[in-house]
């Protein structure tokens, strides 16, 4: 006799703390198998698009590192770009340099946050977590010599960057880039072959390169399927032709890779931030620009960058005041959880938690 | 470098098929009739030509007169990008087809359109209210929204 089971509804979130803030999630299982997931947003909505409208050029600033507040150095940079597009300046030599190596940074910082919380997501409490942080916490503390914040940095400005490196700067970066390398190989010792991450993570929420295509996806999770796209290679901002990197993909595209796949970018990013400190002019490190900034009415610009989480673009459309007409937000977080039904559907309740760690999303930025 | 694809290059390429449903073109982008969207995007991410197998970004501006629904399009193949306009009149209900068929990706990003914007896509699967709670009076992006709280 087949034994029949009634489905059940189970709510996840948006208080809970493997959902990396306030995203909820109505899973309904058969037994332990899920068949029906869907998630549900907007807790963290602050309509980030409709304040853009009441706030000049500059002032916008702010509300961009509240996005993805993991990684607010690649949200200015969007920014900046969609900003410098409309009004149609360059930025100094200097400035692209101090704009790449702090976004590399930031990029080193948001994937161990991913990484650690990946783990802690695994069951591996604590441990993996602070090894993490404590190389995390020295990039913010450079951030903090910097321009003075740890998290909502705002350290750059439509044509550049807001300030030159304070004099105790350099040294500070030239430990930080002794010592780094070695702290991430210890924590990749203590977690790459560990027989539990492996077994939990090799073969579940596989993700084929077609399918991550066409639901758009981007950053990680694409690479992490194998298709190796990285808009700091095929679009290069900044000065992204100037430096040499390479792009990690992974085979199967499972939460293995994804995790794997940001190991390797973090330290992919160690080595762009050597090369700029290495090749990084003198000079200007912001064009001369008016204090309030007006660009030429009805001009539109898409401003992208590759931030860690994938692609962050900026639409933004001008009217000739000093405010923008419209600014739209390309949040890679919330369009790569469109595919978190194709991962999930079929697996068990134990694999969920780990696949939209694996994900990366933040919720900042999927609400804005 | 992403090579964009300007309106005019576009215009030669699609003329042939879709000559009906091409309205206009600018530098950058080509304007085309809310009718035809569905399969003019079909054929460009179809066509081994042009191949824009990848979605960017789906956005709506409100220009009081008229709603500008813009896509973002990129071709992984040939590295190129292009811009698709399209214009949809009226306030009370304005209704364009849905591009959830051709991109699965578009499916979150035109229920945000229809969220703060309140443009209805045709064909969509699962056309609801993303950020705000459903009953909320509305649709905040529109350049006439008044708040319903003072402040």
């Amino acid at each position: 006799m087949a034994f029949k089971t009634e489905p059940m509804t189970i709510n996840i979130g948006p208080q809970h703390p493997s959902t990396h803030g306030v995203f909820r999630l109505r899973v309904t299982f058969d037994g332990e198998v899920i068949v029906d997931v869907e998630p549900i947003f907007g807790y963290l909505h602050r309509g980030s698009e409709k304040l853009a409208e009441e706030r000049n050029y500059v002032q916008i600033l702010t509300l961009t590192d509240r996005l993805d507040y993991t990684a607010s150095m690649t949200n200015n940079q969007a920014y900046c770009l969609a900003v410098e597009k409309l009004l149609g300046v360059s930025v100094p030599e200097r400035g692209k340099y101090l704009r790449v190596m702090t976004a590399e940074l930031q990029r080193v910082a948001s994937h161990l946050i991913a990484v650690g919380f990946f783990l802690q997501d695994l069951g591996a409490l604590a441990t993996p977590l602070m090894y993490a942080f404590r190389v995390r916490e020295s990039i913010l503390d450079l951030f903090e010599m910097l321009c003075g914040a740890r998290i909502t940095v705002s350290y750059m400005r439509p044509g550049g960057v807001f300030a030159e490196p304070p004099e105790d700067f350099w040294p500070a970066l030239r430990r930080f880039m002794e010592e780094a390398p070695g702290l991430i190989e210890e924590l990749e010792n203590l977690i790459m072959e560990n027989e539990i991450v492996v077994v939990r993570t090799k073969g579940t929420g596989i993700l084929g390169i077609e399918s991550a295509i066409a639901n758009s996806v981007s950053g990680p999770v694409l690479r992490g399927s194998g298709f190796a796209w990285d808009w700091r290679k095929a679009d290069p901002y900044d000065i992204y032709d100037q430096v040499d990197f390479d792009v990690p993909v992974g085979n199967n595209g499972d939460n293995y890779d994804r995790f794997q796949v940001r190991i390797e970018e973090i330290k992919q990013s160690l080595k762009i931030v050597s090369q700029c400190i290495r090749q990084i002019p003198d000079g200007l490190i912001r064009a001369e620009l008016p204090l309030v900034l007006r660009p030429p009415a009805w001009q539109e610009s898409y401003g992208r960058v590759e931030s860690p989480k994938g692609e962050l673009g900026f639409y933004l459309v001008s009217d000739g005041s000093v405010a923008p007409y419209r600014c739209k937000i390309r949040s890679p977080s919330l369009i790569n959880l469109h595919v978190l039904k194709e991962l999930l559907v079929g697996w068990k309740l134990a694999d969920m938690i780990v696949t939209l760690g694996s994900i990366d999303i933040n919720l900042g930025e999927v609400d804005r | 470098m992403t090579r964009s694809i300007t309106g005019k290059e576009l215009h030669d390429y699609l003329v042939q098929g879709f000559g009906a449903y091409l309205l206009d073109y600018e530098e950058q982008s080509i304007v085309i009739d809310p009718q035809g969207i569905q399969r003019v995007c079909e054929y460009l991410r179809s066509s081994s030509e042009l191949e824009f197998s990848f979605l960017n970004s789906i956005t709506a501006v409100d220009y009081v007169e008229y709603f500008e629904v813009v896509y973002h399009i990129t071709s992984f193949s040939y590295n190129t990008k292009a811009v698709l306009k399209v214009r949809v009149y009226g306030r009370d209900e304005p209704t364009l087809p849905s591009v959830c068929s051709v991109w699965p990706g578009a499916n979150f990003q035109e229920r945000e359109i229809f969220d703060l914007m309140g443009l209805s896509f045709k064909g969509h699967p699962n056309l609801k209210r993303i950020m705000l709670w459903e009953g909320f009076p509305g649709h905040p992006l529109r350049r006439d929204f008044e708040d319903v709280v003072k402040y």
